[in-house]
Parts: C-alpha cells; sequence; structure tokens
C-alpha cells in the first residue's frame, strides 16, 4: 500500500527520516534546511523520538554522534555555513565510525552567501572537508520523491558501513513541491552487533568491525585519536595509524560497485552524453524530452561519493561528457580523471538553474 | 568491590605526571559512584581533549573521547537518547570554559542530568603549559610570560548563573568533600557541576613558585575559604582576600531538569 502526498522536498526529507526509523534530530536552524528540523520537531515526540535544537551546528553534530553511540538512528540537517562548521566532528565521526545522517541542503556560497538560492558548491567539501584521510558516503536527489528515498537510504548506508553519509540536496530540490507516492515502510537494514569477547575496532572481512552499543556492557573506549583494535590510543605507531586510516578509506572504496550502482543511464550508446545529479538533473531531462531524436545520452547520479567510475565506460561512442553544475566544476573534475574523451564543464552560479536552451546550444557548439 | 575495580587495568602505566592532581580527582569521582551503586554497563564517561579528558580512557566502562571542547554536546546526545545511562563529563578548564564554553552554558541552562567533573589545573598542561581561561592574573605560562593580564573565570558562578541544578567547588587537598560533593551531584536531578581544583606541577607549579607538588597542595589548603565562613565576612563587612579559594556547596536546587531517568 502506499499514498499519494503533494510535499515539499525538504518535508520528503524529514518523513523519508522518520520512515526509515530515524529516533533523534540535533540540529541548529538555517536556510534553506530549517524545514527539516521544523517537520522533525512536530513529529519526533509523537514517535517516542528525541528532537533537540542545540546550540551550533558543532554541537549539532556531536549530539548526533552521541545518540548514534546508543545506538538510535539519528541525523542532522544544514546548510553551507553550518556544514562548514560540522567539519570538525564529521571528521570524529569517521574516525571513530559512528553512523550518522547529515543533510545538506545546499545554498550559494563562500561564507553567508546566498541563504535563499540554490547551489551544489559543496561537493568537495563533502568528500574532503574535514582534515586528515577518510571516505563517506554522499547521496543527491533531484526530486522531492528522491529526498525521501534516498534519505531512508542513507541510514542504510551509516548503519552498514559505519559513517556519516551525507544528503547532499540543494535549495532548488529542498523547497519545490511535488507529488511523491509514499511508501507504508521502508526497508531497515540493521547495525552488524559487535559479537561479545571480539575486539571493538577489528574489522571483519568487509573491513567493518561489529558495532559495540552504549548501555549492553560491551565497555568500549571510543576516541578520535588514532586507535588499535581495542579502541586504546595508540598514536605514534606509523604502522598501526596508516592500516586504519587505509582500511576507513577501503571500507568505502572498495565496495564502490555496490553503495554507488544506483545511478540510471539513458541511450549509451550516445555520442554526447549528461552527467548531472541534484536539481540540474531536471533540465537536462527536460532538454531530452525536448530533442527525443538528437540521440543524447545522460549518466544520472544518485550517489555522487563514492564516485561510480564504471559508469563512465557504459557509453561506449561517447565523445564528449557534458557536465552541469551549480558550482566551477567540482564533479567535472572528478569525472576527468576517469575518462580520456573531453569533459565540457558547465558551471552555472548565482542560483537559477540552467536554461534548456543554455544545455542546447552547450551541445550545439561542441558538434 | 572496590572502586578500583572500575579501573581499566590493561591500559596502565598511565600518562599524568608525577604529581598530577588528575588522579585524585578520579578516584574520588569512582568512589562516589561505587557509594551509588551503579553497574557498570548504565554508566557512561564521556571527556573532550586535555589532560583530564584522558580519564574515561582508564575506566571499564563505555566511554567517548571526543573533539576539543565538545563532550557536553556528545554527552548531550548519549543522556537525551537514552536516560537510563548514568553519564558523567571529565573535563578541564582550557575544554570547558574556552573552546567548550558555548556548550557548558547551554547544558548548564537546559540542566541536563549529567554530571560534570572539571579539573581545574588554571593552565593547558597537555600542550605544555599556556595559559587558559582560569589562569589567575599575573601567573606565568608559556603564553603569558610576563604575567597573565586577564581576569579568570569563576567556573561555579558561571554554573549558577546559566541555570544548573548543584554545583560545588573542593580541591585535591579536600578528597572527602569532594567525594561528597560529587555524589551529591549524582544524586541531584539535572546538571551538576563539580569543580576540582588541581595541581599541576610539571606545566603551572614550576613556573608559579610551587617548587614542590606539596607546595601547591599546602596552597590551596591555606587559601581554601568555606563558603559559609565566607558569607559571615561579608555580612560582618570583613574584607575578603581575592586570593581566596571559595570552596563547599555553592548551589543545589530543583529547576525542572531534561533527561532525567523515568
Amino acid at each position: 500500500m502506499t499514498r499519494t502526498e503533494f510535499w515539499q522536498g525538504n518535508i520528503a526529507c524529514a518523513e523519508g527520516a522518520l520512515a526509515a526509523g530515524c529516533r533523534f534530530f540535533g540540529g541548529y536552524p538555517i536556510t534553506p534546511s530549517t524545514e527539516v528540523a521544523e517537520h522533525m520537531a512536530a513529529k519526533l515526540p509523537k514517535k517516542g523520538g528525541v528532537f533537540i535544537q542545540m546550540e551550533d551546528e558543532i554541537a549539532s553534530m556531536a549530539s548526533i554522534i552521541g545518540a548514534s553511540w546508543t545506538g538510535s538512528r539519528a541525523m542532522t540537517a544544514t546548510s553551507g555555513p553550518g556544514f562548514s562548521l560540522m567539519m570538525e566532528n564529521i571528521g570524529y565521526a569517521a574516525m571513530t565510525e559512528t553512523p550518522c545522517v547529515v543533510v545538506n541542503v545546499q545554498r550559494g556560497g563562500p561564507s553567508t552567501g546566498q541563504p535563499t538560492m540554490a547551489a551544489q558548491g559543496d561537493m568537495m567539501q563533502c568528500r574532503f572537508g574535514s582534515h586528515g584521510d577518510y571516505s563517506t558516503i554522499a547521496l543527491c536527489p533531484s526530486s522531492v520523491q528522491e529526498m525521501f528515498e534516498l534519505t531512508a537510504r542513507a541510514f542504510n548506508l551509516a548503519d552498514q558501513y559505519r559513517v556519516p553519509v551525507f544528503l547532499m540536496a540543494d535549495e532548488i530540490i529542498g523547497h519545490m513541491r511535488e507529488k511523491i507516492i509514499v511508501p507504508d515502510a521502508m526497508e531497515q537494514v540493521a547495525r552488524k552487533p559487535l559479537v561479545k569477547g571480539t575486539l571493538p575496532f577489528r574489522p571483519d572481512n568487509d573491513l567493518i568491525p561489529g558495532f559495540p552499543q552504549f548501555g549492553k556492557g560491551y565497555g568500549v573506549h571510543v576516541t578520535g585519536l588514532t586507535h588499535d583494535e581495542r579502541g586504546y590510543p595508540c598514536a605514534t605507531n606509523p604502522n598501526l595509524h596508516e592500516a586504519l586510516v587505509r582500511r576507513l578509506v577501503d571500507k568505502i572504496e572498495l565496495a564502490r560497485d555496490t553503495i554507488a550502482s544506483d545511478f540510471e543511464i539513458i541511450n549509451p550508446g550516445a555520442e554526447q552524453v549528461f552527467i548531472a545529479y541534484g536539481a540540474p538533473v531536471r533540465t537536462v531531462q527536460q532538454v531530452l524530452h525536448d530533442r527525443l531524436n538528437d540521440n543524447i545520452g545522460f549518466l544520472r547520479l544518485r550517489t555522487v561519493w563514492p564516485f561510480p567510475e564504471k559508469a563512465l565506460a557504459r557509453f561506449k561512442n561517447v565523445k564528449q561528457f557534458f557536465v552541469p553544475e551549480l558550482n566551477l566544476g567540482q564533479m567535472a573534475r572528478e569525472i576527468e580523471r576517469h575518462v580520456r574523451v573531453p569533459v565540457v564543464s558547465l558551471p552555472k552560479l548565482g542560483g537559477n538553474l540552467h536554461t534548456p536552451e543554455e544545455l542546447e546550444s552547450a551541445l550545439e557548439e561542441a558538434r | 568491590m572496590s572502586f578500583e575495580d572500575w579501573y581499566r587495568q590493561d591500559r596502565l602505566p598511565h600518562i599524568f605526571c608525577a604529581g598530577c592532581g588528575n588522579g585524585t580527582i578520579i578516584n574520588c569521582t569512582l568512589a562516589a559512584i561505587e557509594q551509588m551503586d551503579w553497574k557498570k554497563e548504565d554508566t557512561v564517561f564521556v571527556s573532550g581533549i586535555g589532560c583530564s579528558s584522558r580519564a574515561p580512557g582508564y575506566i571499564v566502562t563505555d566511554s567517548l573521547h571526543t573533539t576539543h571542547g565538545r563532550a557536553l554536546a556528545f554527552a548531550t546526545g548519549v543522556k537525551m537518547a537514552n536516560p537510563d545511562l548514568n553519564v558523567v563529563v571529565f573535563t578541564g578548564d582550557g575544554d570547558l570554559a574556552a573552546i567548550g564554553g558555548n556548550h557548558f552554558i547551554h547544558a548548564c541552562r537546559r540542566n541536563i542530568d549529567i554530571t560534570v567533573v572539571c579539573m581545574n589545573n588554571q593552565i593547558y598542561g597537555m600542550t605544555g603549559g599556556q595559559g587558559s581561561p582560569t589562569t589567575p592574573k599575573g601567573c606565568l605560562s608559556s603564553t603569558t610570560p610576563y604575567g597573565c593580564a586577564e581576569i579568570p573565570f569563576d567556573l561555579c558562578e558561571l554554573a549558577i548563573a546559566a541555570g544548573a541544578n548543584y554545583v560545588s567547588r573542593w580541591t585535591s587537598y579536600h578528597v572527602k568533600e569532594l567525594e561528597k560533593a560529587v555524589r551529591a551531584g549524582f544524586e541531584t536531578p539535572g546538571f551538576s557541576f563539580i569543580e576540582a581544583l588541581v595541581q599541576c606541577p610539571t606545566a603551572f607549579g614550576r613556573r608559579n613558585k610551587f617548587r614542590q607538588v606539596s607546595d601547591q597542595i599546602e596552597y590551596m589548603k591555606s587559601h581554601a575559604l568555606i563558603r559559609a565562613k565566607r558569607d559571615r565576612m561579608i555580612e560582618a563587612g570583613e574584607h575578603v582576600p581575592e586570593d581566596m579559594i571559595v570552596v563547599g556547596e555553592l548551589a543545589r536546587r530543583n529547576r525542572p531538569a531534561m533527561g532525567v531517568k523515568p
């Protein structure tokens, strides 16, 4: 059974979280993500969950990590300036392998920038923003439907891989209202519990250790310092540090094909191929709709990090990739690393979407 | 059962310097826990960064050694998500009052049901002795080589003004009183703040004319002024010397609290 609703993207995000079993939200008001927090504030108490408005985004991120260690599915939502503040504890979550979900409804930056206008300028920040080497997972919705579905998926990925997972939305998708088909329930992948008697940070074959939930008698010590498999600080052993950091990266990168397999491919035989994620997807869809006979290819990304590089090889005849983004070419540069054909970056700043005409003239120019 | 059973024997030796006061404060805290009859599996220690924040790593329960200054924000998440847990925070003056100052006042304001034990050594010990928000005026540190020019925070007054239900201050000399204060903090629903002044011979004492460990303990003993006596002195119009350390229970009240075990 499903039901049909007409929702704003941010509301769909909050509802997706609730459907996924999220029971803790720690946040701080910021445009254009605030509706997520407001909806959680209204709904969570009725489901026996906890909503808490923290004193800043540093504390918001800290609170969801604390809640996660008690076994709760926990999330926060923010935008650029708050995302920058969260970087400190995002690194802590990566180092301590704490499952959590961070929604970033992107707005124009840098700094306070354009609070009410859309952008995709934080795509590199969500991958590399905290200091040190680590890997994370980032999902990009391009419809209200996907705000719901990808938020729910983010919780499963966070629990399975024990990382912070980012829902990298943008102001357009967050504030857009459209039809959504709401499922009655979402599949929930439970955290793999630590087998009693095993070391808390000794990984299994998938490179992920079982989760020792607080309050269950594990007596686990969790630290952001480089730690051994007992969880004890051991910050001066070069081999131990390298092995730990490589595992934190590999547990995501080696599972790339599983995590990032949710891309959509249209016209794989095309010579001209668009690659898009988030709001620019909508303009590309319009161009494809308007130029049915033009045989234009399209790679639509839902998972952006880890980057699904194998999807690029599916376009056997491609001569040019076109990458419209609401930034100065952040993902275009990542795509360039993986292909030998020209990658045409189509950046757009200021908050408006590309028009179909802008994308069409880019195609014409390149012919 | 003894409070010593709460230590992780396999973590020894610890990192604290010879003569450090932190071990005394940890002992007092664990002794108070022993009196409360808390179970290890129901107890979580949270800390930030600094010498004092290494304490949870030596205790057998679940523990979260977090980022600098943020312990109270992490602890808020733990306690709100599972109010059945007893949450104790170890922190220091730099961790709590400088980088974590905002989290401190908001945790007091929320009056969230956790107990905070602050080991105030009046210096950044782990980084080698820089001035902190509680370094007394005129004292020497590696970043105040001509004497600290700033006015220090009174952490207890801050906690009281911000709304904590229980506030007391003692020193590493006053072990029995401190143990009782920590226990009173555990027993009081809402935010409990216990400040424990500690000697730091390595980073503070040697720069400030406390040549022996016992010199600084002696100083804390001779300069401790019980709050009741301080109040009587003020009533009688007597002058209270500025270098006296006001100790004792400074607040115990029953404001509405958050995260209390149902």
